[in-house]
């Protein structure tokens, strides 16, 4: 049985009970997807997007699939979609890209979604933060989705926090769409720290209108095969997109990164600072396209991937694009993977540090550059904790969650 | 910039240089491709069994294969059957031309209008070349000095007659018949091309130099380049290439390969000067080619160098396997596109040997409606403890209606291995042109300048002779390009 065909037989068998779970917004283009996800199949290593990750075998293992409802706490600006404050059928699934073959499943099999919506000129102080806890007793798949609309104006912070509590097999789909009406400004982060057990696939769409600014920070500290998309849409002029990434592999972990930010319009700026560290036989990748459509003139675009392979084992793969149709722009990639700097090494050895030491405290140097980018103080302080400890191999646990302490 | 959209059309409208046919009696084999063409074409060249097997055999794996769509050019569906496999200018002369004058005068006209020195009057040029029209090498000169030394240059149908162990010892070697679809296409109908043997020890004392020319309507031409530096030695080969103006596309799916043995540097120089199509994009040829050196030998060298000016599609990938220890490979590539044509083309190197070390130096340049792509793959193997790559891809947009874009692809496997990319994409420096213009250089003259500037890394690689070539297709590809 191929890897897609379980997951038609469950469509088949459970649709009633998960548009009966759903609403009428979700249930309206669920078939539809389904039918796309029907003919597609999963995306094999020939499609160039998904050519660093192993789809199939990532979806082959049965899983149970979890219909838990979300739980929403009293919140102004956080709502179940069903309880949603404005009609979202303009935005449900209309900024994803339907014909992706992992949103097409998502779109099928999810029951709940979440939406954040910040109305006109609201500026949030506190951020929103988001929990997801992955909980079961057998190999359990979850789809989450979420909407996040910014009104004009709006001002946001979200945090995203995905957590495993039980060491068992979990396989995730999310799919995130963010609209940003004109002169609207959010920063979101999105922090992975679960088991080697879990699958993880999360793709991310966000649309920006005129004058607006995101910055969005995909960090993974802990995980077992991790795959993000992140596809932005520039579709306003003076839009700025700032995509910040820091993954961090050991052990037998897989991070793949796939970004696209297409520049639709004139007098766009994006920024896209992505840093790996792979150790042992982890691999990582990163494919990063900068789109630059015809009529976009006055483009800036800077791209930068940087990567330490810390282990012989360890494998990088690398890709950054440019792809340009105008020819007023500019824009720059730069791409290097490296090795440590020996005199530096060399210096804090010659100085009474141990090699381990000294290693760990320049792979903490270099994955601060990214941290530095976060401008959240609480998690930025939070953040420069977690990847120390995690580069001495002390948060292969979840401290902070109830169950281990 | 109004003025440069002017100038854009000038040179649109120039007029291909070498686009005159030859009115030369050619026999051309029936249109179509199956095995009894394959065998026609062996029989032809009078080839030993294992070459007609090897032809087959590619033949049918090729079947097998679909034409590949992944490049950023819109290739067309290529009608294989329309084409025709094989097409010899020399025909009504006993077995090929002996000397000068068994050649057909209206094929040595062709030669000259080119300028390839072709008569041995010529020889103070010093340049040793191969001249291949169609299917088939009209003429080789300086082959007696050369085997002084105990150099090998000749046509490949020559070798595979003359030399038969070497050929097969290497040919399909570096690129197998099966390693692409062009590749199986042209293993299977491959016509003509040169060979070059290099004793172990030797220092070829000229620039060895091969000359393609299409000729004939509705023929592809598929040529093959087999080169092998034995220890030791060192080489210089340069390739260059016209046809006339068509209205139909043109197949050219050649394959080079080249064979580097230890302490031996090969530099491999191209002018490709394809028929690019006219303004409007109709004819112009389909150039679709596997290139590739194997650095077999440690301390090896191999360096490619290509100034890219024609082809209505140039599909093409000069490629390095570093296998020896030490062994050093560069890519030096300015590609110019204009008006419709399209560009897919760069490199990969691939690193196997220990402290291996690769450079990539591309420019791209596109004007008119033209999309310029780089695309390129460095891959550090496992073995291949402290491997050094350095790439720089650069871009250069004239025109609003054309397009840059870089591609390039890392594979690292290695925790020694420091590999650096860089790309920029930028139109022409307003402050720079102000500069030149304050200084009463016209705008067009300034646009030459700057462009000759940002190419001059990559021309500066070539040998003296083409670089005055390259040099000036480059100013007749560019120099109106910008107002």
């Amino acid at each position: 049985m191929t890897s897609e065909q379980q997951y038609i037989e469950l469509y088949n068998e459970a649709s009633e009970v998960i548009k009966a779970k759903s609403c009428p917004v979700m249930n309206a283009v669920r078939d539809e997807a389904f039918a796309t996800f029907r003919s597609k199949g999963f995306p094999t290593k020939k499609v160039e997007r998904y050519k660093y990750t192993d789809v199939p075998s990532a979806f082959a293992p049965n899983y149970g699939i979890s219909l838990s409802p979300i739980t929403v706490k009293a919140s102004p600006y956080i709502y179940n979609i069903k309880e949603a404050p404005i009609d979202v059928t303009p935005y449900y699934n209309n900024v994803a890209d339907k014909e992706d073959a992992i949103t097409a499943l998502n779109t099928a099999l999810v029951h709940d979604a979440l939406l954040i919506y910040v109305p006109k000129n609201e500026r949030v102080e506190a951020p929103i933060v988001v929990d997801n806890w992955l909980r079961g007793n057998a190999a359990t798949m979850m789809n989450r989705r979420m909407l996040a609309i910014l009104e004009q104006g709006a001002e946001a912070t979200v945090i995203i926090n995905d957590h495993a509590a039980d060491k068992q097999q979990f396989l995730t789909t999310q799919v995130m769409e963010i609209v940003c009406h004109d002169n609207s400004r959010l920063d979101i982060y999105e922090i992975e720290e679960t088991t080697p057990l879990c699958s993880h696939f999360s793709n991310v769409y966000i649309r920006e209108g005129r004058d607006c600014s995101v910055k969005h920070n995909n960090i993974t500290l802990f995980n077992g095969m991790t795959r993000n998309l992140c596809d932005v849409y520039l579709t306003g002029e003076n839009a700025e997109i700032t995509l910040n990434g820091c993954a961090i592999g050991s052990g037998n972990q897989h991070i793949d990164n796939n970004t696209l930010i297409h520049h639709q319009v004139p007098n766009c700026h994006s920024t896209e600072l992505y840093k790996y560290v792979v150790d042992d036989n982890s691999v990582g990748a990163f494919a990063g396209k900068i789109l630059v459509d015809k009529d976009a003139q006055h483009t800036t675009s800077q791209e930068t991937n940087a990567n330490l392979c810390a282990s012989s084992n360890a494998r990088m793969f690398t890709q950054p694009m440019l792809e340009i149709y105008a020819d007023d722009v500019k824009c720059a990639h730069g791409s290097t993977v490296g090795v440590m700097d020996e005199t530096a090494l060399f210096y804090m050895r010659q100085r009474g540090i141990s090699e381990d030491e000294a290693r760990t405290l320049l792979k903490n140097a270099f994955m601060g550059q990214v941290i530095d980018q976060i401008k959240y103080e609480p998690l930025r302080q939070k953040l420069y904790v977690k990847v120390e400890k995690r580069f001495r191999g002390e948060l292969d646990k979840c401290e902070d969650c109830r169950l281990c302490k | 910039m109004s003025e440069s959209n002017e100038f854009v059309k000038k040179v649109a409208e120039k007029k291909y240089e070498f686009g005159f046919t030859t009115d030369v009696q050619t026999e051309i084999i029936d249109k179509g491709l199956n095995e009894d063409v394959i065998r026609l074409i062996s029989k032809k060249k009078d080839e030993p069994e294992w070459l007609l097997q090897f032809r087959l055999d590619a033949y049918n794996y090729w079947l097998t294969q679909k034409q590949p769509t992944w490049g950023h050019v819109h290739l067309p569906e290529i009608d294989y059957q329309e084409i025709s496999y094989y097409a010899d200018p020399t025909v009504g002369k006993d077995k090929g031309p002996k000397t000068v004058d068994d050649i057909d005068p209206e094929l040595m006209k062709t030669f000259d209008k080119l300028g390839i020195p072709l008569e041995e009057r010529l020889a103070l040029s010093g340049t040793a070349v191969d001249a291949v029209m169609d299917s088939v090498s009209v003429k080789t000169t300086f082959k007696e000095k050369l085997s002084e030394k105990g150099i090998i240059f000749c046509s490949i149908s020559e070798a595979v007659r003359e030399y038969p162990d070497l050929v097969r010892q290497y040919l399909g070697s570096v690129v197998p018949p099966k390693d692409n679809y062009f590749a199986a296409l042209n293993s299977a109908v491959f016509s003509d091309g040169s060979f070059v043997y290099i004793p172990k020890n030797t220092r070829c004392p000229m620039e060895l130099s091969t000359y393609f020319r299409i000729n004939a309507r509705n023929t592809g031409q598929f040529e093959r380049t087999l080169i092998v530096c034995d220890a030791g030695s060192y080489v210089s080969y340069l390739e260059g290439c016209t046809a006339p103006m068509r209205d139909e596309k043109q197949l050219h799916a050649a394959i080079v390969e080249i064979v580097v043995m230890d302490n031996s540097e090969v530099k491999y120089s191209t002018v490709q000067n394809w028929y690019p199509g006219d303004a409007e994009g109709r004819g112009g040829v389909l150039n679709l080619v596997t290139k590739r050196g194997d650095l077999r030998g440690a301390n090896s060298k191999l360096s490619w160098t290509q100034v890219e000016t024609g082809s209505a599609i140039t599909w093409k990938y000069p490629s390095c396997v570093l296998r020896g220890d030490n062994s050093q490979a560069e890519f030096y590539s300015v590609a110019v596109t204009n008006n419709h044509q399209e560009a897919d083309t760069g490199t990969k190197m691939i690193h196997i040997g220990k402290n291996t070390r690769s450079t990539i130096i591309s420019k791209g340049i596109s004007a008119g409606m033209s999309q310029n792509s780089y695309r390129g793959l460095v891959r550090v193997a496992k073995s291949a403890d402290g491997a050094r790559n350095y790439s720089s891809c650069d871009s250069l947009l004239l025109g609003s209606e054309c397009g840059a874009h870089t591609f390039p692809y890392m594979d690292i496997h290695n925790n020694t291995a420091t590999v650096e990319h860089e790309a920029t994409t930028s139109k022409i420096n307003e402050e720079q042109l102000l500069y030149c213009n304050q200084r009463g250089i016209s705008t067009e003259e300034a646009v030459g300048l700057i462009v000759n500037g940002y190419a001059k890394d990559v021309i500066n690689k070539l040998p003296m002779e083409f670089a005055v070539e390259a040099q000036k297709l480059l100013s007749v590809s560019l120099e109106g390009t910008v107002g």
